[in-house]
């Protein structure tokens, strides 16, 4: 009997339920710091002085560095080289770190930090990216402020439009949208008299971590240790900025020669750490009036903030994702991340493709309502499938399950479109794709290792680079582990990731874990069952092609025996049962200046049926229930893919209706806190009915693909699509809130 | 400033303690007393997840100052199992895959325990209602929810 594809429970278990402390800021060790982060209080400006006489007098500080105390370069490499540590000359946005506090503890650090005296010569901000954007005196990147631009260019769009029967014109806008991982950012490092360092801490990401060391350190990469501790939420959140943290707790570990911890206050997490590119997107989209979109021309711009870190990948993505699931043969797309002064943006659960698609999916909408056309039909008429070539001229050859996820949610919700209903009521759809892993945007990054050890007791110990951060990827790898060796799923135990077990795996984002991890576990663990098998088909005298092993029980030539006696077998006879495991993803192609290639290897599908009311005396939206379908090519464990689709469903329906972070005039964040920035509590909870859809992927460990990301993609024009179909008020600015549909109904 | 000295029951251990008077009762559980299970989310009484129970009543700890539990009870998730056991409610967290990265489960746990203390047969709204003080990003709140609802159906 197979465990893959069972609802096997999370491995993590009891430990979590007894809140029994594997976080990082659960660890303490002897002669312990504390640090904390003296931050630019100006959003752009000249560092004049720095005086912290009276801050090192106060009774348990141990130190104060600066740049200058930097050993290697000063710089947290991760895309391009353009973010110092810590800052020289120039501060470029509110919160930009300038110094480290140590103290004996935290409340001293912190109390320090906001306590050091920086005279800053104030220089005037590009807060807005439209404005920054090509600015004539002002260049915070380039000549022109742009971090990256991309083009997607297929056919002729002038002339198709002058084809078209409608077309549909529209500008819109998407907020900030924060991680509010639960568990706030935290590190420490731990220096070692033999020249060496260990990081432990809450990440997605320690080989970048690892990197970020070797170089402000100036440290070869066999010195430097990282281990992921238990992580409280990711999101993208904990992609990249794990890597300042990491920075701001080992220098001061490597000069004082202590270990040191350094947690984020919340509002201090709010206010400097990365989220959700704000989107300014001009969409224009025509169809024919037999329903085939014929043209898409749009103009992306995503703000940045004040370094590029991830921008040019998140854009990357948004690109790709551009004109959503469709065909279409003429396409013409300029996309631009913007620096601006303002806290650097990055890696949020799906990564770029969100904003592009509210638009994309609410011109879906007006575009079959023009046609008089009903919404499902019209995608029908359009949508990809197997055969047909996406929009950067990508030939699909399997796994496309977009349709079957679309009749999926129609069948469940009995919903037919356009027939009458209760007043105040509607249904809004959204049909989505996602390319699975780094595509060829992160091409040199897609490789992953693995080890597997299987112990004299039958015990079994695999070690991945990837990192589980809840979504559940120990449980689904440990499935794999025993569907490959035939072992009983109690046997099998993960380490915690660690950056000493497996060559550098790349990061844990993109929803490739189970794929990647999947994959270089599969490799691995063929080479120990080529071991196991020709011992048990000695031990069974037949052909090592007659064996069949399962759950730990030996079948073959009309014999049975217990694994663990093959297992013993091979340890008497000295056989090794250890091997590692490597996996590279099948070759990518991308042009930035024609946005064609073959962008991502695979893609996951989903479609979003929202049904809402809306209260038309005070615009309020209550999303009644929402239908979420995904292709997600084979559930390893459908209960925790479910809790993907749930979870991932209601980050989206907070973006859609209630997440609303802005900044204020001098470009420090508005609302840093979980008071004034709302995200969904229990009360909010709708009724989410998560649907699995499985066209197996080939290359695929079992056929499964990546989706982790897919489910929040699509809820926010599904819930304005609902929003018009209820009271025909079109919101073209995120979040819906109840002002903006109150006063769209007014303006009827 | 003047340290005060305060005794107090924690998990059904008598605590004599010193501590400085700014200090927090979740500073005082984590740092002084190597309690483990309340985790601090935001320090500001926004989150939950550094719930503990005060005399039987859930409160926010990082919002109680340790000098105020001078003669009081407190009790944490450390203190709800008996022998390090699974009380019937942390199984049903387990069973439903209610919780994914697990910070915020010590302290929506505990605020589970305090409604079913309460109100043994939960519907759906009062459920939503007793956890909306306790925040968790990744699983949506449903499968919660569920283990709740099914605990109250006497488990699976």
């Amino acid at each position: 009997m197979s465990v893959v594809g069972k609802r096997v429970a999370r491995a993590e278990g009891s430990e979590r339920v007894k809140g029994a402390g594997l976080f990082a800021d659960d660890y303490k060790y002897f002669g312990m710091l504390h640090a904390a982060v003296v931050r630019s209080p100006l959003a752009r400006g000249e560092i004049r002085k720095i005086d912290f006489k009276t801050i090192a007098k106060i009774p348990g500080v141990a130190g104060i560095l600066t740049y200058k105390d930097i050993p290697g370069r000063n710089c947290v490499p991760i895309v391009i080289d353009d973010q110092s540590f810590l800052a020289e000359r120039y501060v470029n946005y509110i919160g930009e770190p300038i110094a480290i506090v140590v103290a004996e503890n935290r409340q001293t650090a912190r109390l320090a930090a906001a306590q050091a005296k920086i005279s800053i010569e104030e220089l005037p901000p590009l807060l807005n990216p439209l404005e920054a954007l090509n600015h004539p005196k002002i260049h915070l990147f380039g000549n022109d402020n742009i971090y990256k631009h991309i083009h997607i260019h297929r056919g002729d769009v002038k002339k198709a439009f002058a084809d078209c029967d409608v077309i549909i014109e529209n500008e819109y806008h998407t907020p900030y949208q924060e991680h509010a991982y639960i568990e706030p950012q935290s590190m420490i490092a731990i220096p070692f008299p033999d020249g060496s360092i260990e990081i432990r801490g809450s990440m997605q990401c320690p080989f970048y971590v690892r990197k970020a060391i070797t170089t402000i350190l100036g440290l070869p990469e066999n010195k430097v240790r990282v281990i992921q501790c238990a992580t409280g939420g990711g999101f993208g959140g904990k992609e990249d900025v794990p890597s300042l943290l990491a920075c701001q707790v080992a220098l001061p570990a490597w000069i004082f020669k202590r270990p040191v911890k350094l947690i984020y206050d919340r509002t201090e997490d709010m206010m400097v750490t990365s989220k959700r590119h704000p989107a300014y997107i001009k969409y224009k989209s025509g169809a024919t009036k037999d329903g085939i979109l014929r043209a898409v021309e749009a103009e992306y711009i995503i703000d940045g903030g004040a370094y590029s870190t991830l921008s040019a990948v998140v854009l990357f993505r948004g690109s790709v994702h551009a004109i959503g699931p469709y065909k279409c043969e003429n396409v013409d797309v300029h996309s631009y991340a913007v620096a601006t002064n303002k806290v650097p943006t990055g890696a949020f659960r799906g990564f770029g493709s969100p904003q592009i698609l509210f638009a994309v999916e609410s011109q879906m909408d007006q575009l079959a309502e023009k046609i008089g056309m009903d919404p499902v039909m019209f995608r029908k008429k359009n949508i990809l499938r197997v055969g047909d070539t996406t929009v950067t001229g990508q030939k699909l050859e399997y796994s496309v399950g977009l349709e079957e996820t679309l009749d999926k949610v129609i069948e469940k919700s009995g919903w037919t479109p356009g027939k009458s209903k209760e007043d105040g009521v509607g249904y809004g759809i959204s049909t989505i794709y996602y390319g699975v892993g780094l595509g060829a945007g992160g091409k040199s990054m897609a490789r992953t290792g693995a080890r597997v050890l299987v112990h004299a007791d039958g015990s079994v110990l695999f070690s991945v680079g990837t990192t589980e951060i809840g979504q559940g990827m120990t449980t689904v790898l440990s499935q794999i582990v025993a569907d490959e060796l035939g072992a009983p799923l109690d046997w099998i135990s993960m380490m915690p990731t660690d950056t000493s077990r497996v060559p550098d795996s790349g990061p844990t984002v993109a929803s490739r874990s189970t794929t990647m991890s999947g994959n270089a576990l599969k490799d691995a663990c063929i080479k120990i069952k080529s071991v196991l098998l020709e011992e048990a088909a000695s031990m069974l005298d037949c052909s090592t092609g007659d064996i069949i092993f399962d759950e730990g029980i030996v079948t073959g030539g009309g014999k049975t025996i217990k694994l663990l006696d093959v297992i013993k077998s091979c340890f008497a006879k000295r056989l090794p049962l250890s091997a590692e495991g490597w996996y590279i993803t099948p070759s990518t192609s991308w042009d930035d200046n024609t946005g064609q290639g073959d962008a991502y290897v695979v893609y996951a599908w989903a479609s979003n049926l929202a049904k809402v009311k809306v209260d038309k005396e005070t615009g309020e939206v209550n999303l009644l229930k929402i239908w979420a379908a995904h292709d997600v090519g084979k559930a390893i464990n459908p209960a925790l893919a479910e809790g993907q689709i749930e979870g991932g469903t209601l980050q989206g329906v907070g973006y859609a209706l209630m997440e609303d972070m802005t900044t204020n005039a001098d470009g420090a964040i508005r609302n840093p806190e979980f008071s004034t920035y709302i995200i969904p509590t229990a009360s909010d909870q709708p009724e989410i009915v998560p649907i699995i859809v499985e066209h197996p992927f080939p290359g695929g460990p079992f056929g499964a693909k990546g989706f982790g990301e897919q489910p929040l993609m699509g809820v926010a024009p599904a819930i304005a699509n609902a929003v018009y179909d209820a009271v025909k008020v079109r919101i073209k600015d995120l979040p819906i809130t109840p002002e903006k549909v109150w006063q769209g109904l007014k303006n009827k | 400033m003047k340290k005060k000295m305060i005794n107090f029951n924690l998990n059904g251990r008598k605590i004599a303690v010193e501590i400085e008077p700014q200090l927090t009762l979740l500073e005082m559980l984590r740092d002084r007393l190597g309690v483990k299970s309340p985790k601090c989310g935001c320090d500001r009484g926004d989150c939950g997840t550094c719930t503990v129970m005060l005399d039987g009543r859930t409160v926010r700890s990082c919002l109680v100052l340790a000098v105020e539990v001078d003669g009081l009870t407190v009790t944490t998730l450390e203190g709800i199992m008996k022998d390090d056991k699974l009380t019937p409610i942390q199984q049903a967290f387990i069973d439903n895959n209610s919780f994914q990265c697990g910070f915020c489960a010590p302290g929506m746990i505990l605020s589970a325990t305090e409604l079913l203390k309460k109100n043994p047969k939960p519907n759906k709204e009062e459920i939503q209602e007793a956890l909306s003080g306790n925040l968790c990003r990744c699983t949506g709140y449903s499968p919660i929810i569920d283990a709740i609802l099914e605990f109250t159906k006497g488990g699976k």
